[in-house]
C-alpha cells in the first residue's frame, strides 16, 4: 500500500529530495558559487519531470487515503507549472547574477514552492490543500524579500506575508466551517454531503474558502497586494509570481468547486462570475494610469485572472478546459513579456518605467516586433494566440447561458487594449530621446522570440494543447 | 488549382516575411529593393487574381473556388468567393499595387511600411473570402494592427490620438460581434458561413433585462453585428473616428482606408446581417434608412465647411457610404446592385481623391485649402485629373459614381419615398462641396508665392492615376461588367430574404411602398 502511495507521489518526492540534497550541498560547499549550476540543474530536473508526468501515467490514482489525487487534470496543471517555473528560472539567472542576487537559496526556494504547488493541484482533501498552499506561500514570502538590502523588496515581502496570512486565515476559517457542517475534510465526503441539501453554514464556508483562494490568484476585490508586490520584488521574482502560482491557485479553485462542491454549481458559479467581472474591470481600468511596467503587468494579470474565472464560472467541463487553455496561454505570454522586462536597463541599472521605451523600435527592431506581438496577444487581438484563449472562455460562458458575462468581458478587454497599445505606442511612435536598452542574455532572447513565434504560429496549430486540456477537464468534471 | 484563392491571399504575406527576414540595412538601395519587392508581390497577386475572375461563373450563385481544411478548435480554414465577394476581392488586388506605387516617396522606415501594407493586403483579402465565421473575424480584426501602425508611425502631427481612436473605436465595435458569433456558434452548432446562410435563427420575442425584444435572438445578433459594421462603414453617428484617422494617416494609408477597409462594413451587411438575420434586418430597416439619410445630408453639410482637404474628402466618404447602407437595406435588386456598385466605384474614386490630395501635399506639405489657389497655371495635367475625379465624386453621368448613386436612389425610392427624397438632396450638396473645393484649389489667380514654383505631376504619378481613370470611365459607360457578375448572387440573396421575412411584415412593407416590385 505504502509503496503504491509513494509511487503515485514520486515526482513530488524526487523534487523534495533534490531540494534537500541541493540545500545540504550548497551549504557545505562554496555557497553562492554554485548558484548558476543549481539554477540550471533545477530547471533541467523540472523539465524532465514535466516530460515524465506528461508522457507517463494515465488514468486516476489516489494516494494516502484520498489526500492526494493524481489524474489527468492534476497532470496538466503540473506540466504547466513545472515548465513555466523552469522557464522563469533560466531567464532570471542572468538578471540575478548581474544584480548581485545570485543566492543559492533562490532556485531552492522556488523548488520548494513548486512542490507546494504540485501538492495543491493534486489535493483531495482540505488538509492537503492547506499544506500545499502553505508550503508554496511560505517559500514565496521569502523569495519576495530576497533582495533584503532594498527597502522596496522587503516591503513587498512583508506586505505579501501579512496579506497572505490574512487570506490563509480566511481560508482556514472557511475550511473549519465546511468541516463543521459536513463532518469531513475530504472532498469526496463533502461532495456526498452537499448532494443531500446544502446547509447555510457550508455555503459560508465555501465563500470564505473562495475568498482566501481569490487572494492567491489576485482576483479583485482581493487584489490590493498585487501591484505593490509586483513592483517591489526583483523582476525575476515578479515573473515567477505572475506565472506558476497563479496556475496552481486557479487549478485549486477548479478542483475545490468541482470535486467538493460539484453538486451545487449554481451556488458558486455566481460568486466566481462576480469575481470575474470585477477583476476584468479593475484590471483594465486601473492599469491605464500606470507608468511602471511591473505594476502594469500586475493589473494585466488581474484582468487575465478575471477571464480565466469566466471559464470556471461557466461550471461546465468545457469551461474547465477553457480555463486550462487560458492559463497555459497566459503563462506563456508572461514568460515572454518578463524575459523582456528583465532585460530592460539604462546605464547598467534595471528600469521599469514605460516612458523609457520611447522609440525602442529604432534601437532594437526585432525585439520591439516580438514585444509588439506579445502586447497584441495580451490584448486578445487576433491572429495572436491570446485571442484564442479569450475565445475559449467566451464560448464557455455563452454555452453556459452567461452571455452577459461574455459581453462584460469583451468590453473590459477593449478598455484593457488601451494600455497594451500604449506600450506599442512608446516603442513605435515615441519621440527621439535616449531610453532603455534591452541587454539580453541568449536564453532571455530565446524565450522572448520563442514566445512571440508561438503567439503567431498558433494560428495554424495548437500543438496538442487542446486534446490535453480536454482530457484534463474530462478527468475533473466528466 | 483549387487553392488559387489562398495563393492570391498569401503572396503578399510571403513577400512581407521575406522582407522582414532577409532584407537588411536601411540605405537607399535597400529601400528601393523593399519598394520593388512590395510592388512586385502585390502586382503578382493581382495577376493571379485575374485567373480567379476568369474562372468565375456568375450564373452559379453558390461559393466557388472553395478550399476547406480543418483548423483549430473545430473551426475550418474555409475560403471561397461568390458574386458578392469576388468584386471586392478584385478591387483589393487591383488597388494595392497602386497604393504601394503611391508611397514611393516615403523615406522613413520604408521596409516596415511595405511590410505593413503587404500584411494588410493579405488580411483584407482574407476578410472578403473567409467562409468560416471566426476566420472572418480573425482577418477582420487583425487588419486593425497594421492600420494602427501605419497611422501611428507614418501619420501626421496628431497621429497618436487618431491611431488610438481608430483602434479602440473599431475594436469596441467588433468585440460585440465576437460575442454574437459565439452565440451563433452555440445556436447553430457550426461556424460554416454557407451553412449559416441557410440556418434560421430564432426570431421569437424574448425578454432581456425586462425589455421585450421583438425579433428575439435575431435582433440581438443583428445589433451586435450592426455595432461592428456601422462603425467600420462608418455610419452616422459613429463616423467620428474616420475624419481623424484619414487626416492623420499617410496618403497611401488613407487610400486603403477609404477604398477598401470601409467596404468591409458594407460587405458584412450583405454577407451576414441581411441573409442571416432577415427578420431583424427588416425590423430595423426604417432606422437604418433614416440614419443613412441623415448621414448623407449632415456629413455633406459638414464637408462644405472644412478647411482641410483630406477632412473634406473623408466627410464626403461618409456621405457616400450613406448611399451604400441605403441601397443595401432597401433590399430590392436595384438597391443592392447599386450599393455594391457604389462601393466599387467609391473604391476607385475616393482612392483617387486622396491621391489627388497627396500629390499637392507632397509638394507643399499642407492640406489647408486656403494655402492653394490657381494651381491650374502651373499644373494643368493635375487640374485635369483632379477635375475628372471631382466630377466622378459628384456623380456626373458617364462616371461610375453616377451609376451607383442612381441605382441606389431608384431602389430606395421603391422602398421609402421620403428617405429617397432626402437622400437625393445629398447629390446637390456633394456637387456644392466638390466644385467649391475644386474652385478654391485649382482656379483663381496664382498669387501665393510658394505656389509659383510648384511642378506638375511626374510620370509615376500619371501612371498611378491612369488605371483609376480607366476603371471609373469603364464602369460609368458600361456598368454591365459589374452587374453581370453580381446580379445572380444578389437575386438569390433577395429571394431568400423575402422568403425569410414573415408574410405580415411584408404586407406592412407593401403598404408603405406601393411601388415595390
Amino acid at each position: 500500500m505504502l509503496t503504491q502511495d509513494l509511487h503515485t507521489v514520486l515526482p513530488e518526492l524526487i523534487l523534495a529530495i533534490y531540494a534537500l540534497l541541493a540545500l545540504l550541498f550548497a551549504v557545505y560547499t562554496g555557497k553562492d558559487n554554485a548558484t548558476n549550476a543549481l539554477t540550471w540543474a533545477t530547471a533541467g530536473l523540472m523539465v524532465a519531470l514535466a516530460l515524465w508526468i506528461g508522457m507517463g501515467e494515465s488514468g486516476t490514482n489516489t494516494a494516502f487515503g484520498g489526500l492526494f489525487i493524481d489524474d489527468a487534470f492534476a497532470r496538466f496543471a503540473k506540466v504547466t507549472i513545472l515548465l513555466s517555473t523552469a522557464a522563469v528560472l533560466v531567464i532570471s539567472q542572468d538578471y540575478m547574477a548581474r544584480q548581485g542576487l545570485g543566492r543559492f537559496e533562490y532556485p531552492l526556494l522556488i523548488t520548494l514552492a513548486t512542490i507546494g504547488m504540485m501538492a495543491m493541484v493534486s489535493s483531495g482533501d482540505i488538509m492537503s490543500l492547506y499544506m500545499g498552499l502553505e508550503l508554496q506561500s511560505l517559500a514565496l514570502y521569502v523569495v519576495a524579500s530576497i533582495q533584503h538590502d532594498s527597502a522596496k523588496s522587503t516591503e513587498a515581502g512583508l506586505k505579501y506575508f501579512v496579506l497572505g496570512a490574512l487570506s490563509s486565515g480566511l481560508l482556514l476559517y472557511g475550511a473549519s466551517l465546511v468541516y463543521g457542517f459536513s463532518g469531513t475534510t475530504s472532498f469526496a465526503g463533502i461532495l456526498s454531503t452537499v448532494q443531500h441539501g446544502v446547509p447555510v453554514g457550508l455555503l459560508f464556508g465555501l465563500v470564505f474558502m473562495l475568498s482566501g483562494l481569490a487572494f492567491k490568484i489576485s482576483a479583485a476585490p482581493f487584489h490590493m497586494w498585487t501591484p505593490d508586490v509586483y513592483e517591489g520584488a526583483p523582476t525575476p521574482v515578479t515573473a515567477f509570481f505572475a506565472t506558476a502560482p497563479k496556475v496552481a491557485a486557479m487549478v485549486l479553485i477548479a478542483r475545490l468547486v468541482h470535486d467538493a462542491f460539484g453538486g451545487i454549481t449554481a451556488q458558486w458559479s455566481q460568486v466566481l462570475a462576480a469575481l470575474s467581472v470585477v477583476s476584468m474591470f479593475v484590471g483594465a481600468v486601473a492599469a491605464i494610469g500606470q507608468k511602471d511596467i511591473k505594476r502594469l503587468m500586475a493589473y494585466s494579470s488581474i484582468a487575465h485572472m478575471g477571464f480565466a474565472l469566466m471559464g470556471l464560472a461557466a461550471g461546465t467541463a468545457y469551461g474547465v478546459q477553457a480555463m486550462l487553455i487560458y492559463m497555459a496561454i497566459y503563462v506563456t505570454m508572461n514568460v515572454g513579456t518578463f524575459a523582456f522586462v528583465m532585460s530592460l536597463e539604462m546605464g547598467g541599472k534595471p528600469v521599469t518605467d514605460i516612458t523609457l521605451l520611447n522609440n525602442f523600435s529604432k534601437r532594437e527592431p526585432l525585439k520591439a516586433l516580438a514585444v509588439l506581438v506579445l502586447m497584441f496577444s495580451l490584448a486578445g487581438v487576433p491572429p495572436m494566440l491570446g485571442f484564442f484563449g479569450k475565445f475559449y472562455v467566451l464560448k464557455a460562458a455563452v454555452d453556459a447561458g452567461m452571455s452577459w458575462l461574455a459581453v462584460a468581458g469583451v468590453v473590459a478587454s477593449v478598455i484593457g487594449a488601451f494600455y497594451y497599445l500604449r506600450i506599442v505606442f512608446y516603442m513605435y511612435f515615441g519621440a527621439e530621446q535616449p531610453g532603455a536598452e534591452a541587454k539580453m542574455a541568449p536564453v532571455q532572447w530565446l524565450a522572448l522570440m520563442a514566445v512571440a513565434l508561438i503567439m503567431l504560429a498558433a494560428v495554424v496549430n495548437f500543438f496538442g494543447l487542446e486534446p490535453a486540456a480536454q482530457a484534463a477537464a474530462g478527468a475533473l468534471v466528466g | 488549382m483549387n487553392n488559387l484563392l489562398s495563393i492570391v491571399i498569401f503572396i503578399p504575406a510571403v513577400a512581407a516575411v521575406i522582407l522582414a527576414l532577409f532584407l537588411r540595412g536601411n540605405d537607399p538601395a535597400a529601400q528601393r529593393n523593399a519598394k520593388w519587392l512590395a510592388l512586385f508581390a502585390s502586382s503578382l497577386s493581382f495577376l493571379v487574381s485575374l485567373l480567379v475572375l476568369k474562372g468565375f461563373d456568375p450564373a452559379n450563385t453558390g461559393f466557388q473556388f472553395v478550399e476547406d481544411h480543418p483548423w483549430v478548435m473545430g473551426l475550418h480554414y474555409k475560403m471561397g468567393v461568390d458574386g458578392i465577394s469576388i468584386l471586392f476581392f478584385m478591387l483589393t488586388t487591383f488597388l494595392m499595387p497602386i497604393t504601394i506605387a503611391a508611397c514611393w516617396n516615403v523615406e522613413t522606415r520604408v521596409k516596415d511600411y511595405m511590410i505593413a501594407f503587404l500584411l494588410l493586403e493579405t488580411l483584407m483579402l482574407g476578410v472578403f473570402t473567409a467562409l468560416d465565421l471566426f476566420l472572418f473575424y480573425l482577418f477582420f480584426e487583425a487588419g486593425l494592427i497594421p492600420m494602427f501602425l501605419i497611422i501611428g508611425i507614418w501619420g501626421g502631427i496628431n497621429r497618436i490620438y487618431a491611431s488610438f481612436k481608430f483602434f479602440l473605436y473599431t475594436f469596441l465595435g467588433s468585440v460585440l460581434m465576437l460575442v454574437a458569433m459565439v452565440a451563433m456558434y452555440h445556436a447553430a452548432g457550426t461556424t460554416d458561413i454557407p451553412t449559416l446562410l441557410t440556418f434560421k435563427f430564432s426570431h421569437d420575442p424574448i425578454v432581456v433585462l425586462g425589455l421585450n425584444v421583438a425579433g428575439g435572438l435575431q435582433t440581438l445578433l443583428f445589433l451586435a453585428f450592426f455595432a461592428s459594421f456601422a462603425v467600420k462603414m462608418p455610419m452616422w453617428p459613429v463616423h467620428t473616428w474616420l475624419p481623424d484617422a484619414h487626416v492623420q494617416a499617410p496618403t497611401a494609408g488613407s487610400v486603403v482606408l477609404a477604398a477598401i477597409l470601409l467596404k468591409m462594413g458594407g460587405y458584412g451587411f450583405l454577407r451576414f446581417s441581411m441573409p442571416m438575420f432577415p427578420v431583424a434586418a427588416h425590423l430595423w430597416t426604417p432606422v437604418v434608412f433614416w440614419m443613412s439619410a441623415i448621414a448623407i445630408v449632415y456629413t455633406s453639410l459638414v464637408a462644405l465647411v472644412q478647411q482641410d482637404m483630406k477632412k473634406l474628402v473623408a466627410y464626403s466618404s461618409v456621405a457616400h457610404m450613406g448611399y451604400v447602407t441605403l441601397g443595401i437595406f432597401s433590399m430590392n435588386s436595384q438597391g443592392v446592385d447599386g450599393a455594391i456598385f457604389q462601393m466599387l466605384s467609391h473604391g476607385f474614386i475616393s482612392g483617387a481623391m486622396f491621391l489627388c490630395v497627396g500629390v499637392i501635399y507632397d509638394r507643399m506639405h499642407t492640406r489647408e485649402i486656403s494655402a492653394y489657389g490657381g494651381i491650374i497655371n502651373r499644373m494643368p495635367a493635375y487640374a485635369l485629373v483632379f477635375m475628372f475625379f471631382t466630377m466622378a465624386n459628384v456623380g456626373l453621368p458617364g462616371t461610375s459614381g453616377f451609376v451607383g448613386e442612381f441605382l441606389v436612389l431608384m431602389g430606395a425610392f421603391q422602398a421609402d419615398t421620403w428617405v429617397a427624397a432626402v437622400a437625393t438632396s445629398g447629390v446637390i450638396l456633394s456637387a456644392a462641396y466638390g466644385l467649391w473645393l475644386y474652385r478654391r484649389v485649382v482656379f483663381g489667380a496664382l498669387v501665393k508665392e510658394s505656389l509659383k514654383t510648384i511642378t506638375d505631376m511626374t510620370r509615376r504619378e500619371r501612371a498611378i492615376f491612369a488605371p483609376l481613370i480607366v476603371m471609373t470611365l469603364l464602369l460609368g459607360v458600361y456598368p454591365k461588367v459589374v452587374t453581370d457578375i453580381i446580379d445572380p448572387s444578389v437575386g438569390a440573396l433577395i429571394t431568400q430574404f423575402r422568403a425569410d421575412v414573415p408574410a405580415e411584415a411584408q404586407a406592412a412593407a407593401a403598404t408603405t411602398a406601393p411601388a415595390s416590385n
